[in-house]
């Protein structure tokens, strides 16, 4: 039902050409297909939403959390998701993994549609697939000690030898650098918060996944504790071929994960590339702004507070429950003109693996040579 | 320079546990200028809120302040509670991190700021209600005599942080202390919050202390950084081009470990071992020396004190990282 009227509202909000190719990605290979394999993660038209009462408003509404958001994940690869808060990464992570189930589109992991499975086959999919909380003490159960969190999925998972169960533990506690013997008897409120967070990542990664999906996995560590998980997390990567969906709000901290990078604004991916060119040639103009916002600590100093102030974009986030017509950038953006509002921009490919969703993106001395001017 | 706004003074502050006592400050020097931005960087329990706290008096009894700390010639340690109301808005505010649990989620914003500006001077009803507008209009809420009338849960983040500077500047504090104000906040929003208090500050002549943890705002916004550790500044220094003159190994080390988006990806954080030291169990010398790669015999024997050993560049290290170009 609320699913149909998103479609209708899409219908309604952009022209015929539009409602086309926010279909294409499902059509077609996503950006950066073409070259690889089989992915292991394909999502495809991906959209999630809520049923909300709103007070004072006659029948409450949908947010629309997550809208038609389409990626790839190849073996071995990481992809970065970043937005702010309330961009929809967090409800996007949770409906790759069916908690809630999505209201329409296709999240094929290992050859098999999650969102068509049911039961046991969903649970032995999904073995395959991890998750790393922002807050490691919410969810880690305090009364329970370290080794038997750790255990946990593995009983679950029908391992029925204890004694086995417990090695496992160990060997997975000591794979991210906790010594068993010294931390396997603690209980939660016993470890710092770094520590804590290993304890997460050991469960998570205790039945072997293929897929771990980070959220904010990092954001409530400090500095120099949040460099350790990190270097963990690479660590894992190249010892147990892992790949990772990585969402976080710090761009900075998701370039240094990331192979590929997608930005995610209001429900929808507006830009999604190789980080290296995302973040060297941002071609949409929120993807700029993010960029902008950095804090600069570069050895070059302190940049001026003049021009900073004109590049960081203003407002707040519009109302999940009613987006902008069209771009849902437009109300914030610098270069919004009409067609932005008339017309849903879809996400297209520009320059090899980069695409992005904008009516007008921004260009680049560099990269004009080899794409078509932007305005169309 | 001119005259001090604030000057510290060995700020020492110790917090009694189970009959022992737990150093949290361990004696903090500093001043802070009109006009001027300092802040005070340092990872979680290394002592800068507290330090804070201590000033404007808001630590629980269980803590134990000595030193000094003089705010406009008149000394703030020891103060009785009605004395330091006196100072607290008028003289010193502070904005804190979670704008949503200082808000009274029950009152119109209008009425909080309404409500502490006239806790601080005499105002009719109506012209609290005239200047609490005024406020929210100079601190860019957008249409501020509808926002006057809502809840705090009516508003975004960065809208409920901007109401809570609105309320901090209901009196024209000389100092505003912004404790982690912009942590919880999306980096564009972070962006706008920052813009806003160096805007004012430039408005308004006030001096701004950021209280944060990460060295990168700080270097970024700030005019001065101190750096602390286990309870005591390792360094202070400018903090423009602060990056390339680091000269105490833990400054570095919180440097290095701040993802950047020059580093290329995958590559390997350098990253320090071990976390900071247990404040019942400190070690005899230098802090830091149990994480140091630098560290030597001495730096376990005797804790290098805090010196300028350049001119406005003070840092506590017996073995400090080579200055860059010197080597």
């Amino acid at each position: 039902m609320a699913a149909s009227r998103a479609e209708g509202i899409q219908r309604t909000a952009g022209a015929a050409d539009a409602r086309d190719t926010e279909a294409a990605p499902g059509a077609q290979p996503g950006p950066g297909l073409r070259d690889a394999g089989q992915p292991l993660l394909s999502v495809r038209h991906l959209v999630q939403e809520f049923a909300v009462r709103e007070r004072g408003r006659a029948g409450g509404g949908v947010v629309q959390a997550v809208s038609g958001v389409s990626f790839d994940i190849r073996p071995g690869e990481t992809l970065g998701i970043v937005g702010e808060t309330g961009s929809g990464k967090s409800t996007l992570a949770r409906s790759v993994l069916q908690a809630p189930r999505p209201k329409s589109g296709e999240v094929v992991f290992r050859g098999a549609d999650l969102v068509r499975l049911r039961g046991r086959k969903l649970l032995a999919a999904r073995r395959h697939l991890q998750m790393v909380f922002q807050d490691p003490f919410g969810s880690l159960d305090p009364k329970w000690r370290v080794r038997d969190i750790v255990a946990e999925p593995l009983a679950a998972y029908g391992a029925r030898d204890r004694a086995a169960r417990r090695r496992r533990a160990d060997e997975v506690l000591d794979l991210v650098g906790l010594d068993p013997g010294g931390y396997g008897r603690r209980r939660p409120r016993e470890l710092s918060g770094g520590q804590a967070q290993r304890v997460a990542i050991a469960r998570a990664v205790a039945l072997s996944p293929s897929l771990l999906i980070c959220d904010e996995a990092v954001s409530s560590l400090d500095v120099l504790i949040q460099a350790q998980v990190l270097n963990l997390f690479e660590r894992l990567r190249g010892e147990l071929g892992l790949s990772y969906l990585f969402i976080a709000h710090d761009l900075a901290l998701v370039k240094q994960v990331s192979d590929r990078v997608a930005v995610m604004y209001l429900g929808r991916l507006c830009e999604a590339g190789p980080a290296d060119a995302v973040y060297r040639r941002p071609r949409h103009p929120y993807t700029q702004a993010l960029l902008a916002s950095i804090p600069s600590v570069s050895p070059a100093g302190r940049e001026g507070r003049e021009g900073r102030g004109a590049r960081t974009i203003r407002g707040d986030l519009p109302s999940p429950v009613h987006p902008p017509s069209g771009c849902r950038f437009r109300t914030r953006c610098p270069r919004a003109q009409e067609r932005c509002a008339a017309e849903t921009p879809p996400m297209r490919p520009l320059d090899g693996d980069h695409a992005v969703a904008c009516h007008f993106p921004l260009e680049h001395p560099a990269a004009t040579a080899n794409t078509r001017p932007g305005g169309s | 320079m001119s005259e001090p706004l604030l000057e510290v003074a060995d700020l020492r502050v110790s917090f009694a546990r189970r009959g022992h006592a737990l150093r949290a400050v361990g004696g903090m020097s500093y001043a802070i200028s009109a006009g001027q931005t300092l802040a005070i960087v340092g990872e979680s329990g290394s002592g800068k809120t507290v330090s804070c706290r201590a000033l404007m008096g808001l630590l629980p009894p269980s803590a134990t302040v000595t030193g000094s700390a003089r705010f406009l010639g008149s000394e703030l340690i020891g103060l009785g509670e009605n004395e330091m109301r006196r100072h607290r808005g008028t003289g010193i505010a502070m904005v804190f991190q979670d704008p949503a649990r200082s808000l009274n989620p029950t009152m119109r914003i209008g009425a909080q700021i309404a409500e502490a500006i006239r806790a601080h001077r005499a105002a009719s009803r109506r012209e609290a209600r005239e200047q609490a507008v005024e406020l929210l209009r100079l601190v860019h809420m957008p249409l501020p005599g509808r926002r006057f009338s809502e809840y705090p849960h009516q508003l975004s983040g960065g809208m409920r942080q901007r109401v809570m500077i609105a309320i901090a500047l209901a009196c024209r504090p000389r100092l505003l202390v912004a404790d982690e104000a912009t942590t919880a906040l999306d980096v564009t929003t972070q962006a706008q919050i920052m813009e806003l208090l160096l805007e004012l500050q430039a408005e308004l002549g006030m001096a701004l202390m950021l209280i944060s943890h990460d060295l990168g705002l700080a270097a970024a916004y700030a005019d001065e950084v101190i750096v602390m550790y286990a309870g005591r500044i390792v360094e202070q220094a400018p903090a423009s081009g602060l990056f390339s003159r680091v000269r105490m190994p833990y400054t570095q080390a919180l440097f290095e470990a701040i993802p950047r988006l020059e580093r290329p990806a995958h590559s390997p954080l350098p990253v320090i071992a071990g976390r900071p030291p247990d404040p019942a169990a400190l070690p005899a010398g230098c802090a830091f020396a149990p994480r140091c790669r630098s560290a030597r015999d001495d730096c376990r024997a005797a804790a290098p004190p805090l010196d300028e050993h350049e001119p406005g560049h003070r840092w506590a290290c017996w073995h400090p990282v080579p200055a860059e170009g010197a080597a």
